[in-house]
This record gives structure tokens, C-alpha cells and sequence, in this order.
């Protein structure tokens, strides 16, 4: 059974593998990479299946003894992110066929990406600090050159920007691992978990640290004032690259968030934790606003990203069981949405050649299959019932005045009504409105959807995730019951740390 | 029940399907399904009349207690007829109304699904699927508001009124949640019994402004009012379903449902009643000065709204009666004027008033249905508008707080809209003909067939009120009251103080409509809303707010590196001092340094490195200076006895430097941007953090380590990982897991760089390789 623990790292790896020595056949690759990324999204189902049924699952890598060696541990909270890597995964490698231009396959985009999909899943199953660590910079390297690959000048100037900042959250990471292992003397989770809690150390020290991991983090997961490295960046590359990134590099961030701040740095919740709803409600304001501001359809998903990792944190800052299992099903919500929002804009790219709303429009005339696939997705992340949206912030709101933080809950509404007022503008702007006269020849020197075949390959994914969001509204039940038993796991440490050192002294 | 709601939304799936299939007939076929829904909804009348209370429930969303839970009352019954028996009519208005429009199939396609989710907030007993179907009209609305989605006014429309009754649906969610919260449990029928609980609890007044919020929002009540007039944009059928008969009478809905919970009070008392009577007035004042027949109608429908709200806000057993009678009056005799108007401006091509007259002859159906439904809406005998306002004054006169002051109001609000029932019925038909763009004659059977029977029906029920009565108002009332009510409704009641204030009433009417060209602006004082009203404060926002978010954003998201990282740097310093300095006993940093005389030297000489990069004015310079950082911090290695770290230190410094100088040769000389201001800062920045940095690990050595894992690796690298030199058997065994992550990492530079030096696109050739 533990085996199904270390595929989702070595699929990707063995894939990527493959896609290098298949180099120099691009139509190899594209078959290589879809099949990689269907046994992946199997083998992270299979993973949390078992994890439902069987409760944590914890392999000691090498079997060296935690917390001497490296341990790879799945609750359900790591399967679900797991899966659903496995699902964008899935998606974008099918969408990518399309939407991919043949330099970029050419050069080495497939196992590169299949490197990030490692690293994303590395960085969800570690229970290892420093090992989390490897996974970021395995993370970075890939998504780094994703964004600089094909090397046009904006992606250049977004990719210095991304490299930038993240080395400085990798550098932050590490020395506040560095001094936690000072203080601790140990590396592994669960372990710090145990020591950090106990007597004989320092309470302030212990928070004092947490900072510099909520930094570190925060960076990562783009929250307010650390975002800028994600609008500055997001719109560059191609749209299946933004796709992935949006749907796991931040979450990978608010993950780690979410892990240490319910596992490891317990010391001064009450400190810590409203911090992080302070953070969580900026966020959410800079985001949307951000958002409000742009006429561009990627870089106003863009700032939308940001705005909704508030909701994210709000969660974990309440720091109740509802609460988290808001979280948990929100970031579920969030992953799909979003990442469809940006496959359609990117659809609409290839139809119209610009991602400017001035210059777009008629779509709801020439495209209305396309445009429901924009709409569904669009008002589920403006929270709109019965859509996932909906319950994820309905279930965010009301834990929050079970606890009585109005102001959070006041933040969270009125970013909502945001949200929508500038849904509504791609909408009105790219859909409904007429295509505004121009002089340029509108899709001049773009890929043509050669074949219906393609086309398919461009939409496929973009229905299965809208008819996810659609699902996950209307049937919310099972996934909410499922992200409710990964909150309590998360509010529960003693069983995490008992799976993981369970035999150990 | 649920097949009820259900059968909207599946056949809106399949409408343009159907509409394609059968194009000339679509809306008489499409209609079959609302027809039907209301025949079932009557045969269910006697039980309802009976006293039965209909409950059906689905499990949806059990463990947070988000049930599809249905409960059909009296209420629910008044509310169903109406939505279905109108939907019927609008959809073959429709047919002809639209014909031969390109969307015609998605415009049934989303009347059905708002039928479908009307029918779900009157029926609904949970109050998150209350919410649920709510917010699903709301955006119906939207989309059919914006049904000619090319014109920029009908999008700025459907925009306002989404984000006016999206807000106010937000409040709504909030004040639902609390009272679930509150209460316990969130079937709105349990809520019943609770009402003193509820009415006691400290979170009572913010669950009530909330919810009052959400209904005011959507029932297009004081200051909310404007959206509705803007609605207006849709196509006729659209606004005499949704913004007249049906949604807008949501937020009606909602105050009638819950009043047995949170009514009653002094703060409901308070605010519905007079947001109520503050918006009857207004909305028939602002009626009266339209020329636009369609806005006439839709200040007029304002005027109704506040009516109706002023009642629930008064809240006796006659105010609640008189709630049903115009509930019912109303939806008959506006749903027919605005149908009405359609035709008009389908037949003459215009809606403005004052460019129509004489038309009695050539379209004398529309004629006779308009002064049906006008006489009604004037409130004249025989018709039912009549009797409802006689019910109105009566519960006005009855108020137990302020009563002449809101009669007073009542009557002032339906005089004109008495005068707009003039305006509307007289003006276009009568009088002297008046050239129109289109020639005009009667419309095809769809196009008047559901004003004439709307306005039939208006004089029926007014002759012979015992038909609904019994069987429809009292059930009603008895919902809201929650206790049995009988309801006696007559034409003549004797001479009493109701009859003279409608006497009354239509006296001033006639004389407002007859002066209302010399009266008009002299009267503009009492809308003072006009100039600085809440439609001006909404577009200022509206437009205000780009420009808000672009002034946050470009503060916030500057486009300079160097900013992003000294705000970065300055968090972390921030942050973290701040919770060291608050939290943490630094007292054990302040210990005797226990140094030797060289490891100070090369801590200089690694800070006189650090500080020569950042001073010198040549790159080759600035690169040998970090090269003298890195060596001294190899030399530290040494000094700590770690000889291995060492040389790969020495090593890595060495073709670093190197491979510096070999790419700096081609660059240009550094040149300064910016200001001494600007580097004073940045070293300051810098500064503090060297600063947090070393009082943070000042205070950790304080302590001595203790770490369990090196004691660990040294007793077991040889005996079980089978090699002498404990770091390499770390980075090989113990932790081969990070040393494979290591590699991947080299291996995507690695492509990395060969994929940028080869692949260049978007400049100058496409693609050189």
C-alpha cells in the first residue's frame, strides 16, 4: 500500500526521464507526455483512495528510521493535493497539444513540466523540512525556465522578476531552517512537531521563527505585502504554462503554510494565526483590487489568483475544523476554476489574437459553447450557488462567525461582489460586447486550429474542469465530507506524528 | 415538488433545441410546460386552502444541514400561481414579441431557469436553498436584463442591477447564516416557534439589517430603488415577469416569510414600515414625471413594492390581507400594462408618451385591455385594484404607531400613481393622432392575448373577490400570521373613511395629471434624490473604483525589482524583530564572544567583501570582492574543522568568479539610477536585516545544540550505510532522497540554459536554432 506513496514523485521523474531521451521526436513526446500524466493522475487517486480507506500512510525513504532519514507521509490533505496535481496535470498535458507551439516542444517544454509535477507532488508528500526545501528549488529551477523558455523579451523580464524573488524565499527558507535545526536538532516534521511543542524550548523562539517560515511561505503562496513576483509574471509565458502555475505554485505555498501552521508552530496560535487572518484579508482587498484594475483578460486572472489565496488563509487563520475544511474544499474549488478561467482565455487567444478585453468581443455570438465554458467557471469564482464557489465561501463565512471575526467575514463578502464586478467585465467585454473595428488583421501569424481534432484537444479540458465546478456545486456533499476528515487529520497532530514515529524512541 | 422546480431547468436545457425544431410555434409549445406546472399548483388549492401544509425534503448538503427541504403554504401557493400562471402568458408574448430574433432559444432558455428558481424561493424551506435559488434569479435577471448584449446600455443595466441585488444578496447570506447560527436550525419552518429566542439574542438587530438588506436590495426598496428603472433595458416580457410580477416581489417574499420570525419588533416596525412608505411615495412621485411608458411602469412597480413592504412593516392582520389582494391585483393588472407597452413600442416604435396618441383606433384591443388594467391600477371600481386599496387604507388607519402620518403617505404615493394610470392608458390611445416610426395596427394573438387576459381577470376577481378570498388570500395571510385567518373581500363596504380617502385619492390624481406639465418641476423638491440620490453615488463608485484599484495597484505593484525587494526585506525585518523583541528573552546573547583572533580576521575580511560589492564602481571589481565573501567563508569551513565543505567552497568560488569575469568582459560599466536618497535607504534596509539576522543567531547559540541526528549518522555510517566519511554517506544514503532532488535540479538547468542560448522567439527572426 505505502508504495503508492513514492509514484506520484517517480512517475513524473521516470516520464521526464522518457521525454529526454526522446528528444528529438516531438510527436514521441506529446504521447509520452499525456500517458505520463494519465498514470500520475491514476496512481494520486489510487493514493487517495487508500488514504480515505487506511487512514495516513508514511514510508520511511531507505527505510532509515525517521527522524534520521527522509519520510514521505500522505494524510488526506497531501492525497488531495496530490490528486489534484494529478488533474491539472492531466489536463494541461492534453491541452498543452493544442495550445503548444512546436519550438517550445522542441525544447525541451514536455520534461520540463513533468519536473514541475514532480516537484509540486515532492514538495505535498515530504515530511522532511529540509527535504520540502529540495522540491522547492526542484519546483523553481523548472518553473523558472517554463517561464523563460522560448526567451521573448516580456517572458525574460517576468522570469527575472519570478527568479528574483523566489531565490530570495529560498534563502529565507533555508536559513530558518537552519536555525530551527539549531534549535531542534532535528529535521523531520513530525519530530519538530514533538520538540518545538514541548517544554524545553523557548515559546518566543518558537514563534519568533515561525515568521520567517510565514515569509518564506507567504512569499511562495503570493499573500500581501510578498505577491508582486505573480503579477509580474503570470502573463508572460504561454497560457498552458500560467494554467499549471496557477493551479500549484501558490498552492504549493499556502500548503506549506498550512502544514507548519497546524503541525509545527503551535506555540502562540493566537498571535500567529490572527496574523495570518490580518494577512488573509489584505490579500484578499490587494488581489481583487489589482484585479479591478486590469483590461487585461490573463493578468486580471492574474491578480484573481492572488485575491483568492486570501481566502485560503482566512481558513487557516480562523483555525477551526470548519474552517480548514473551508480551506481544504476552497483550494479544490480555486485549483479547477481558475485554471479552466485561464485555459478559455487562452482558447480566446487563439480565436481572437489578444488577450486586451478593449480589442476583444462577440464572442457570445460567433463562440456561445465557449462562452458557458467561461461564464460556469467565472461565476463560480465570484461565488455564485450552486456553483463549488459557492460552498467554499459559504462554509469559509459562516465558520467565521461561528468565531465571531466579523471583519474577515465582511472582507470576504465584500471581495466577493469584487470578484464578480470583474468577472462580469471579461464577460461583458470579451463576450457580449461587439468586437470592436481594428486595423491589424485580427489572428495574424498565430497557430491555426488546423484540424477539429486540435480543437478538441483545446476544449476537452476546459469541460471537464467547468463540469467539475459544476459537479463539485451539486454535489458537494461527498467532497465537503472529504475535506472536513482532512481538517480534523490537520487539527489532529498527535495522530500525524504517531504515524510517522510510531516505532521510534 | 422538486419535479416542480426541476422540470424548469431541464427543459431550459433543451429550449433552443425546441425553438429551432419549431421556430414559428416555440412559445406556445414552450409555455405547455408553465401552463401545466400552474394547473398542478391550482389542483392543489383545496388542500392548501384546507390548511395542509405540503413538505417534501431531499438530502443535499446533510452534514452542514443544507437541505433541499420544501414547504408549501399558502404563501408559497399565492407565489407559485402567480410565477407560473404570468410565465405562461410572457412566454407566448415572447414567442410573437421576439419572433425571428437570432437568441430567442437562449432567451427561453433563461426565462425557464428563472421560472424554475422563482419557484424554488417560494417553495423553499432551507434557508441556504432559499439563498441558492435567490441568487440563480438574480443572475437570470442579469442575463436577460442584458438580452441585447450589443448595446452598451443594456450591459451597464444588467451590470447595476447585478451588482445592487448581488450585494444585497451577500448581506442576505451573512444575516441567514446568523440566524441559522441563532436559532439552531436552518429550516425556516422550525424558526416559527422561535421567534422570542430569536428576537432576543444579541446578534437579533445585525441578522435582521442584513436580511432586511438583501430583501430591500431585490425588492428595488429606498435607497436601492434605482436599479429597477435601469432594468428596464430588457426586452418587455423580461420586465413584466421578473421586474414586475415576479423576482422583484422576492425580497416581498422573503419579509412575508420570515415576519413570524423576526417581525413584530420595534426595529422591524421601524425600518420595513418606513422604508416601505418612503419608497410607495417616491415611486409614484417618479412615475408621474416619466415620459418613457416603460419607466412609468417601473416607478409605478417601485410605488407597489414600498406598498407592499409598508404593510408586511405594519404587519397586522389586515395589512397582511392587504399584502395578498395586491399581490395579486398587482401582478394582473402591471403585468398586463407592461405587456402592453411591449406591443406599443413593437407596434409604433417608440415608448415615449408624449410622441403616441390616437392609437385607440387602429389598435382597440390594446386599447381595452390598457384601461382595463389602468382602472385597476387607479384603483376604480369594479376592478381589483379597487379592493386592495381599500384594504390598504384600512390597515394604514389601523397602525398602531404613527397612523395619519402613513395614510397620509399612502395617499399621497397613490395619487400619482393614480395620475401615472392616466398617463399610461390615456395618453397614447387618445387625443389627437400622433405620427409614430412604425405604422401601427393590432399585433398577432400572442401579442395581445396576455394583456387582455391579465386585465380580464383584473375585473373578474374584482366583481366576484370570493373566488380568491377563500381559497387564495386567506391561505396567504395565514402563512405570514401562522394562524387561521378569514378573509371577506367586497366591493361595498357603505360609505366609510376607506372610500373617502379613495375619493380622495383619485380627485388629487386627476387633478396631477391633468396640471402635470405646469406642476412638474415646481415639484422636483421632493426628490431631492435625483442630483445626489444613490443611482449617482452607485455610478461614482462604479466609475471611481478602477480608478481607486488602478492608484492601489500601481503604488503596490510598482513594475521595480528593487522595490518588491525592499518591501520584502523590510517585512521580514519587521516581522520577525518585532516578535523577537516582544517574545523572546535576548539575554543570552550578550555573552563573552568566545572567539579566536583569525576568526575575526576573516569575519572581516568576509564583511569588508561584502561591503566592497555593494561600494565598487566596476563590475570585474564587485566580482573579485564577492569572490573574497565566498573564500572567507571557506576559510570558516577550515577553521571549524570541516576540511570537505572547504574545498567544494574554494571550488565553487573559483569557477564562479571566473565564469563572471568571462560574461562581464561583454557588458556594459555600471551606471547609477539611482538616488543618494534612494541607496541611503537600501542601506538601512540592509543594515537592520544583517542585524535581525545576527541577533537571531546570537540568541539560538546561546544555547548549546542538541541535535539527534549527527550522533545518529556517526554510529551508523560505517556499520550500516558502509562508509567512513559521514557526509558522503549522508548525501548518498541517509538523505539520497534530497541528492536526487539535487540532481533533477542541475539537470533542468542544465536544459534550461541550452533552451534559452538556442530558442529565442518574438524577436527579429522567429527562430534561430
Amino acid at each position: 500500500m505505502n508504495g503508492l506513496l513514492i509514484l506520484p514523485i517517480l512517475i513524473p521523474l521516470m516520464t521526464a526521464i522518457a521525454l529526454v531521451l526522446a528528444w528529438n521526436h516531438r510527436a514521441i513526446q506529446r504521447r509520452i507526455s499525456v500517458a505520463g500524466a494519465l498514470i500520475l493522475f491514476l496512481a494520486a487517486i489510487g493514493l487517495l483512495t487508500s488514504v480515505s480507506s487506511d487512514g495516513i500512510a508514511v514510508v520511511q525513504i531507505g527505510d532509515w528510521p525517521a527522524p534520521f532519514g527522509i519520510t514521505l507521509v500522505a494524510d488526506l490533505f497531501s492525497a488531495i493535493m496530490v490528486t489534484m496535481t494529478g488533474l491539472m496535470g492531466l489536463a494541461v498535458a492534453v491541452y498543452s497539444l493544442s495550445s503548444m507551439d512546436a519550438p517550445r516542444e522542441s525544447f525541451g517544454y514536455y520534461p520540463l513540466f513533468h519536473v514541475l509535477l514532480m516537484g509540486v507532488n515532492g514538495a505535498f508528500l515530504t515530511g522532511d523540512m529540509f527535504n520540502l526545501y529540495v522540491w522547492f528549488e526542484v519546483m523553481l529551477i523548472a518553473s523558472f525556465v517554463l517561464m523563460a523558455l522560448g526567451g521573448e523579451r516580456v517572458q525574460l523580464e517576468g522570469a527575472i522578476k519570478y527568479v528574483t524573488i523566489n531565490l530570495v524565499s529560498s534563502a529565507l527558507f533555508l536559513t530558518a531552517i537552519g536555525i530551527l535545526y539549531s534549535v531542534a536538532g532535528t529535521l523531520n516534521m513530525a519530530d519538530l512537531a514533538q520538540r518545538l511543542n514541548s517544554g524545553d524550548v523557548d515559546p518566543g523562539m518558537v514563534t519568533a521563527l515561525s515568521m520567517m517560515f510565514l515569509i518564506a511561505f507567504g512569499i511562495k503562496a503570493a499573500v500581501f505585502p510578498l505577491f508582486f513576483w505573480l503579477p509580474a509574471s503570470y502573463h508572460t509565458p504561454p497560457v498552458a504554462v500560467t494554467a499549471i502555475f496557477s493551479g500549484l505554485l501558490t498552492k504549493v505555498g499556502v500548503y506549506s503554510l498550512i502544514r507548519v501552521f497546524t503541525l509545527i508552530f503551535l506555540r502562540d496560535v493566537d498571535y500567529t494565526h490572527t496574523l495570518i487572518l490580518v494577512i488573509a484579508g489584505f490579500t484578499m482587498v490587494t488581489g481583487v483590487l489589482g484585479a479591478v484594475a486590469q483590461t487585461g483578460f490573463r493578468r486580471l486572472l492574474s491578480f484573481h489568483i492572488v485575491s483568492q489565496i486570501g481566502y485560503l488563509l482566512m481558513g487557516l487563520g480562523l483555525f477551526t475544523e470548519l474552517a480548514l475544511a473551508g480551506t481544504v474544499f476552497f483550494m479544490v474549488h480555486v485549483i479547477i476554476a481558475k485554471s479552466a478561467l485561464f485555459l478559455v482565455s487562452g482558447a480566446v487567444y487563439q480565436i481572437a489574437g489578444t488577450y486586451d478585453l478593449k480589442k476583444l468581443g462577440g464572442l457570445y455570438k460567433s463562440h456561445v459553447g465557449l462562452s458557458m465554458m467561461f461564464l460556469f467557471p467565472a461565476l463560480s469564482l465570484a461565488g455564485i450557488p450552486p456553483l463549488s464557489g459557492f460552498w467554499a465561501k459559504l462554509t469559509l463565512v459562516r465558520a467565521g462567525l461561528e468565531t465571531e471575526e466579523y471583519a474577515i467575514v465582511a472582507v470576504a463578502l465584500g471581495v466577493s461582489i469584487l470578484t464578480l464586478f470583474s468577472m462580469m467585465k471579461i464577460w461583458a467585454e470579451a463576450f457580449w460586447k461587439d468586437r470592436p473595428e481594428s486595423d491589424e488583421a485580427a489572428s495574424d501569424g498565430l497557430p491555426e486550429l488546423r484540424t477539429s481534432r486540435a480543437w478538441l484537444a483545446l476544449v476537452a479540458p476546459i469541460i471537464a474542469l467547468g463540469a467539475l465546478t459544476i459537479v463539485l456545486g451539486i454535489a458537494a456533499e461527498p467532497f465537503f465530507v472529504l475535506a472536513r476528515d482532512a481538517a480534523r487529520q490537520l487539527l489532529d497532530p498527535a495522530s500525524y506524528i504517531q504515524a510517522v514515529l510510531g516505532g521510534t524512541p | 415538488m422538486v419535479t416542480a422546480i426541476m422540470s424548469g431547468y431541464a427543459l431550459s436545457l433543451a429550449a433552443p433545441a425546441v425553438h429551432r425544431v419549431v421556430r414559428r410555434w416555440s412559445g406556445w409549445i414552450i409555455a405547455l410546460l408553465p401552463a401545466g406546472l400552474f394547473a398542478y399548483f391550482l389542483s392543489l388549492v383545496g388542500r392548501v386552502a384546507g390548511g395542509e401544509v405540503i413538505v417534501a425534503s431531499y438530502e443535499w448538503f446533510p452534514s452542514l444541514g443544507y437541505n433541499l427541504t420544501f414547504y408549501f403554504d399558502g404563501l408559497s401557493l399565492l407565489f407559485a400561481l402567480i410565477v407560473t400562471g404570468i410565465g405562461t402568458l410572457v412566454i407566448v408574448y415572447a414567442g410573437s414579441y421576439l419572433a425571428g430574433d437570432p437568441w430567442l432559444g437562449r432567451f427561453y432558455a433563461i426565462v425557464l431557469i428563472f421560472m424554475a428558481s422563482m419557484l424554488g424561493v417560494v417553495i423553499a424551506d432551507n434557508l441556504i436553498a432559499l439563498f441558492v435559488f435567490w441568487e440563480l434569479t438574480s443572475i437570470s435577471s442579469y442575463l436577460l436584463i442584458g438580452y441585447k448584449f450589443d448595446k452598451a446600455a443594456s450591459r451597464a443595466a444588467a451590470l447595476q442591477a447585478l451588482l445592487v441585488t448581488g450585494g444585497g444578496g451577500l448581506a442576505l447570506l451573512a444575516g441567514l447564516l446568523l440566524l441559522g447560527l441563532i436559532s439552531g436550525s436552518w429550516e425556516i419552518s422550525a424558526l416559527f416557534g422561535e421567534a422570542e429566542a430569536i428576537q432576543a439574542h444579541h446578534l437579533y438587530l445585525p441578522a435582521l439589517l442584513l436580511i432586511l438588506a438583501g430583501a430591500f436590495t431585490k425588492s428595488a426598496q429606498f435607497p436601492f430603488h434605482f436599479w429597477l428603472p435601469g432594468a428596464m433595458e430588457a426586452p418587455a416580457p423580461v420586465s413584466a415577469y421578473l421586474h414586475s410580477a415576479t423576482m422583484v416581489k422576492a425580497g416581498v417574499f422573503l419579509l412575508a416569510r420570515l415576519s413570524p420570525a423576526l417581525g413584530g419588533t420595534d426595529e422591524w416596525t421601524a425600518l420595513v414600515t418606513s422604508a416601505g412608505a418612503v419608497t410607495m411615495f417616491l415611486g409614484g412621485f417618479l412615475a408621474w414625471k416619466q415620459t418613457d411608458l416603460k419607466r412609468i411602469l417601473a416607478y409605478s412597480t417601485v410605488s407597489t413594492l414600498g406598498t407592499l413592504v409598508l404593510l408586511l412593516g405594519i404587519g397586522s392582520s389586515i395589512a397582511v390581507k392587504g399584502a395578498a389582494v395586491l399581490l395579486l391585483a398587482h401582478a394582473m393588472y402591471k403585468g398586463s400594462l407592461f405587456l402592453m407597452a411591449g406591443g406599443l413600442d413593437h407596434e409604433t416604435g417608440t415608448r415615449d408618451i408624449t410622441a403616441m396618441g390616437g392609437l385607440a383606433r387602429s389598435m382597440p384591443v390594446s386599447m381595452l385591455a390598457a384601461s382595463l388594467a389602468a382602472l385597476s391600477m387607479a384603483g376604480l371600481p369594479p376592478l381589483v385594484g379597487f379592493i386592495s386599496k381599500e384594504v390598504l387604507y384600512e390597515a394604514t388607519l389601523e397602525d398602531a404607531v404613527w397612523p395619519a402620518l402613513i395614510t397620509a403617505v399612502a395617499v399621497a404615493g397613490n395619487v400619482f400613481v393614480v395620475a401615472a394610470a392616466g398617463l399610461v392608458a390615456i395618453k397614447p390611445f387618445w387625443g389627437e393622432w400622433v405620427e409614430t416610426p412604425k405604422h401601427p395596427h393590432e399585433g398577432p394573438v400572442g401579442l395581445w392575448l396576455g394583456p387582455v387576459l391579465l386585465a380580464g381577470l383584473g375585473l373578474f376577481v374584482g366583481l366576484a373577490p370570493g373566488v380568491v378570498s377563500h381559497d387564495l388570500i386567506a391561505p396567504a395571510a395565514s402563512a405570514v400570521l401562522q394562524k387561521e385567518t378569514t378573509v371577506k373581500l367586497a366591493l361595498w363596504h357603505g360609505i366609510n373613511p376607506m372610500l373617502v380617502l379613495s375619493v380622495i385619492t383619485v380627485g388629487l390624481g386627476v387633478a396631477a395629471y391633468v396640471w402635470r406639465e405646469r406642476l412638474g418641476n415646481r415639484l422636483n423638491i421632493l426628490d431631492p434624490g435625483s442630483r445626489f440620490g444613490p443611482a449617482r453615488i452607485y455610478q461614482e463608485a462604479v466609475d471611481g473604483l478602477p480608478r481607486f484599484a488602478t492608484a492601489v495597484t500601481s503604488v503596490l505593484q510598482s513594475g521595480y525589482l528593487r522595490l518588491y525587494l525592499t518591501t520584502i526585506v523590510v517585512v521580514t525585518v519587521g516581522l520577525v524583530g518585532f516578535t523577537l523583541a516582544s517574545r523572546v528573552d535576548a539575554g543570552g546573547m550578550w555573552r563573552t564572544p568566545d572567539v579566536r583572533i583569525y576568526e575575526i580576521l576573516v569575519a572581516g575580511m568576509i564583511l569588508a567583501g561584502a561591503l566592497g560589492v555593494t561600494l565598487m564602481r566596476s563590475r570585474m571589481a564587485s566580482v573579485a570582492a564577492l569572490g573574497t565573501v565566498g573564500y572567507g567563508i571557506a576559510l570558516l569551513y577550515v577553521l571549524f574543522s570541516a576540511p570537505d565543505l572547504a574545498m567544494t567552497q574554494f571550488a565553487i568560488e573559483t569557477l564562479t568568479v571566473l565564469l563572471f569575469v568571462f560574461v562581464i568582459y561583454r557588458l556594459p560599466k555600471y551606471a547609477t539610477l539611482t538616488s543618494r536618497r534612494d541607496r541611503v535607504r537600501d542601506a538601512v534596509v540592509a543594515l537592520l536585516a544583517g542585524a535581525m539576522m545576527t541577533t537571531l543567531v546570537l540568541i539560538v547559540t546561546a544555547e548549546p545544540l542538541r541535535s539527534r541526528l549527527t550522533p545518529y549518522f556517526a554510529e551508523n555510517s560505517l556499520p550500516l550505510g558502509k562508509g567512513r566519511n559521514i557526509v558522503n554517506v549522508i548525501l548518498v544514503d541517509f538523505r539520497a532522497f534530497d541528492t536526487l532532488g539535487e540532481i533533477t535540479v542541475l539537470s533542468v538547468a542544465a536544459i534550461g540554459v541550452y533552451a534559452l542560448m538556442k530558442l529565442r522567439l518574438g524577436q527579429a527572426g522567429d527562430e534561430e536554432s
